[in-house]
C-alpha cells in the first residue's frame, strides 16, 4: 500500500473533532500539488514551513544559498492565481532544492567550487527555467561534490554535507548523504525540501538516493537539456528528479524533459506524461537480473534485497529472467577513462579571465595566471581528474586509454541491447553498500570509484536508470535498488519503481538530530 | 588489441602532465601524486585485454542526428552580460595580464 492513499493525507480529525494539519513538510510533491489546489492549505505555508526546515537545518550543511524569498514569491503568486481562478502550472505550489550545478539567473551558481565562487549567472538553465515556470519556488542552491566529482560529498569547497542518517544503536558517526548530489538527498530526508533536482554522470542521483532512502531517476541521456548545467563529462550528464517517492519523480521528470535547441545532444522528441503512465501492473513485462551484478563478496543484506525485488516484481506480475552482461567488469575502468578525459576538456573554460576566480601573483604572466588560478581554484578531486584526463588525450596515449575505452563503451552499450531482446528492464542493486561514514574512503580515491560499480554501466549506455529504497539493513540504514530500461522507456523503469515502492512500504526515516 | 600500454608515469611526467593542464603544482605535490595517478591508471589498463577487433568506437550513446540551424543571427548584443563575471575587464572587455612586451 501506498502510504498516502491519494488525497487529503494532509489533514486528519482529532479526538475532539477539530481538523488537524499534519506537518506540511511531511507531504509529498504531489499532495502539495493537489492539496494547494484543493485549498486545504496555502502555498504561502508549505514555503514558510520549508523555509523554516531549512533554517534549522545548518548541521547538515545541505544548501550552500539559501533563498527564502524565492520560494516564498513563487508562493504568492500561486496563492494569487489561485484565488484568481488563473491557470495553475503543474508545480504551483511546490518549493523544491536546486542543485547548485544549474546556472541561476541572480543567484550564486558554484558547482560547489571555490573556482566559481561569487558567479552570479547572467542566464538560467533550461531545466531550472522549466520548473520556475511551471510555478516551482526555489528553496535555494544545494551543496554537491565539487564540478559533481565524488561520490561521498567530501569534495565540496564548501564543506561536507551530512546525511541526516544515523546508524541504530547509538553509533554517532556522520554519513555520507551519497555524491555528487549529496545535498538534494540529504534535504529531501531531512524534509528540507519535498523535492530536488539533482545530476547524474555515473550515479549521481541514484547513489546519493539509495544513500538517503528516497527515490531519483535518471533518464534517457538527451531527454533533459544540459544547457546552462555546469559541465562535467558531457557524453554522460544528465539531470533528473530527486524525490520520496516514485509519483513525484515522473511528475517533476514531466516538466524537466523536453527538446532544447540550445543543447546539441537534446533529443527532439515528445515528452511522455509519466505521471499519468503510471502502473504498478508489470504483466506482460520480464525482468531481467544481469549475474555479473553479482560478483563473490557481494555484501549479504545487499544480496537478501536484491532477492527481495525480484519477489516483489514477480508479485506484480513480471516473468524473470537471468541475463549477462559480459562487459560489466569493464564499466568502472572505462568511465574513469572517458569522464576525466571530458572534464579536462570541459574544465579548460577556468582560465581566470572570462568569469570565476582569478589568482594573479605579483608580476605573473598570462599562463603563470592560469597555472596560479587553477591550482587555487580546484581543489584535489578536480585536479587529479583534470590531470588524469590530460594524460589520458595527450599525444601518443590517446588510442591506448581514450579510444580503447570507447570501443570498450560499444561493447558495454551492446551488452545491454542483447540483453534487453529478452527482457523490458533489469533489476540491480544501487550500490554495494549502505552508506559509510564520512572519511571511510577519502584517502583512497579507487575505493572511492568502486562504489559506483552498479551505476555506472547505464550511465556508459545513456540508459535510463532509477533508484528506489527497499528496505534498511542491521543497522537501520536504508538500501537502494535500482531498476535500469531501455533507451526513452522511462515508463517502465517508473512503473516497476511504483511496483517495488507499493510493496516495499518504506516508511522509515532519520530522527531529527540535527 | 591496442599497442603496448604506456609504462608508469614519473615525477617528470607528472610536472609535465599539470603543465598541460595548467596547473601549477608544487615538488611536494607532485611527488603526493605519482603514486595516486599510477594507481588509477594502472587500475584501467585492466581496458587493454577486452578483444576490441571490429569495433568502432562510440560517438554518440543515443542515435541522435546533428541539427543544422538555419544561418541567422539568434543571440548577440549582450555584452555587458557577457562581461558582468569576469575578475576583470575594461573599456568593454576582457582585461588580462601584458602578453606583448
Amino acid at each position: 500500500m501506498l502510504r498516502f492513499a491519494q488525497q487529503k493525507a494532509s489533514t486528519s480529525l482529532s479526538p475532539n473533532g477539530i481538523k488537524i494539519l499534519t506537518d506540511l513538510t511531511d507531504l509529498t510533491v504531489a499532495e502539495i500539488r493537489d492539496g494547494f489546489r484543493a485549498g486545504d492549505f496555502s502555498a504561502r505555508e508549505v514555503a514558510e514551513g520549508f523555509n523554516a526546515n531549512v533554517a534549522a537545518a545548518k548541521a547538515l550543511n545541505a544548501f550552500i544559498v539559501e533563498t527564502p524569498e524565492k520560494a516564498l514569491e513563487a508562493a504568492d503568486a500561486a496563492d494569487k492565481a489561485l484565488a484568481a481562478g488563473e491557470t495553475l502550472g503543474a508545480l504551483s505550489g511546490v518549493p523544491i532544492g536546486m542543485k547548485d550545478l544549474f546556472c541561476t539567473q541572480g543567484v550564486q551558481t558554484t558547482a560547489a567550487s571555490h573556482m566559481l565562487e561569487g558567479f552570479v549567472p547572467t542566464y538560467e538553465s533550461t531545466v531550472s527555467a522549466k520548473l520556475w515556470d511551471a510555478g516551482a519556488g526555489m528553496l535555494g542552491k544545494l551543496n554537491l561534490d565539487q564540478f559533481a566529482m565524488g561520490s561521498s560529498n567530501e569534495t565540496s569547497y564548501f564543506g561536507n554535507v551530512i546525511s541526516p542518517w544515523k546508524r541504530d544503536g547509538g553509533d554517532n558517526s556522520a554519513l555520507a548523504p551519497g555524491g555528487s548530489s549529496g545535498g538534494s538527498s540529504s534535504a529531501i530526508a531531512a524534509r528540507l525540501c519535498p523535492a530536488a533536482t539533482g545530476t547524474d554522470t555515473g550515479g549521481s542521483i541514484r547513489q546519493p538516493a539509495a544513500f538517503t532512502g528516497i527515490s531519483g531517476i535518471k533518464p534517457t541521456y538527451g531527454r533533459c537539456s544540459r544547457w546552462g548545467i555546469v559541465a562535467f563529462a558531457s557524453s554522460l550528464d544528465q539531470a533528473g528528479p530527486m524525490a520520496r517517492t516514485v509519483r513525484d519523480n515522473a511528475l517533476l521528470l514531466d516538466v524537466m524533459a523536453g527538446f532544447d535547441p540550445k543543447d546539441s545532444t537534446s533529443l527532439n522528441l515528445p515528452v511522455p506524461q509519466w505521471e499519468a503512465g503510471l502502473s504498478s501492473n508489470l504483466k506482460g513485462k520480464t525482468v531481467g537480473i544481469p549475474k555479473e551484478y553479482r560478483p563473490d563478496g557481494l555484501n549479504a543484506e545487499i544480496a537478501a534485497l536484491w532477492d527481495q525485488g525480484i519477489a516483489w516484481l514477480k508479485d506484480a506480475g513480471a516473468t524473470v529472467v537471468e541475463v549477462s552482461l559480459p562487459h560489466t567488469k569493464y564499466a568502472l575502468p572505462t568511465y574513469y577513462i572517458i569522464a576525466p578525459a571530458e572534464a579536462s576538456s570541459n574544465l579548460a573554460r577556468y582560465d581566470g579571465v572570462r568569469y570565476g576566480q582569478r589568482d594573479l601573483p605579483d608580476g605573473a604572466g598570462l599562463q603563470d595566471m592560469y597555472a596560479a588560478t587553477r591550482a587555487a581554484g580546484f581543489g584535489p578531486e578536480v585536479k587529479r581528474r583534470i590531470m588524469i584526463g590530460t594524460y589520458v588525450l595527450s599525444a601518443g596515449f590517446y588510442d591506448a586509454y581514450y579510444t580503447q575505452a570507447q570501443k570498450v563503451r560499444a561493447l558495454i552499450a551492446r551488452d545491454f541491447d542483447l540483453a534487453f531482446e529478452q527482457c523490458d528492464l533489469l533489476l540491480t542493486p544501487t550500490a554495494p553498500s549502505a552508506a559509510f561514514t564520512l572519511g571511510e574512503k577519502q584517502a583512497d580515491p579507487l575505493a572511492m570509484y568502486l562504489n559506483d560499480i552498479f551505476t555506472v554501466p547505464a550511465s556508459l549506455a545513456g540508459l535510463p536508470a532509477m533508484s528506489v529504497p527497499g528496505g534498511v539493513d542491521s543497522q537501520g540504514l536504508p538500501l537502494g535498488l535500482q531498476i535500469i530500461g531501455k533507451a526513452l522507456d522511462e515508463q517502465t523503469v517508473l512503473n516497476a519503481g511504483l511496483a517495488i515502492e507499493e510493496r516495499a512500504g518504506f516508511v522509515a526515516r532519520p530522527d531529527k538530530w540535527w | 588489441m591496442v599497442a603496448a600500454w604506456p609504462m608508469s608515469i614519473d615525477l617528470q611526467t607528472v610536472k609535465k602532465i599539470a603543465s598541460l593542464s595548467r596547473i601549477s603544482v608544487s615538488d611536494a605535490e607532485a611527488e603526493a601524486m605519482v603514486p595516486e595517478l599510477n594507481n588509477i591508471l594502472g587500475w584501467v589498463e585492466q581496458l587493454g585485454e577486452v578483444d576490441v577487433s571490429g569495433v568502432e568506437p562510440m560517438t554518440a550513446v543515443i542515435p541522435n542526428h546533428q541539427r543544422l540551424r538555419d544561418d541567422v543571427v539568434t543571440d548577440g548584443n549582450v555584452r555587458d552580460k557577457v562581461l558582468a563575471n569576469a575578475p576583470q575587464a575594461e573599456h568593454g572587455f576582457f582585461a588580462v595580464p601584458k602578453v606583448i612586451e
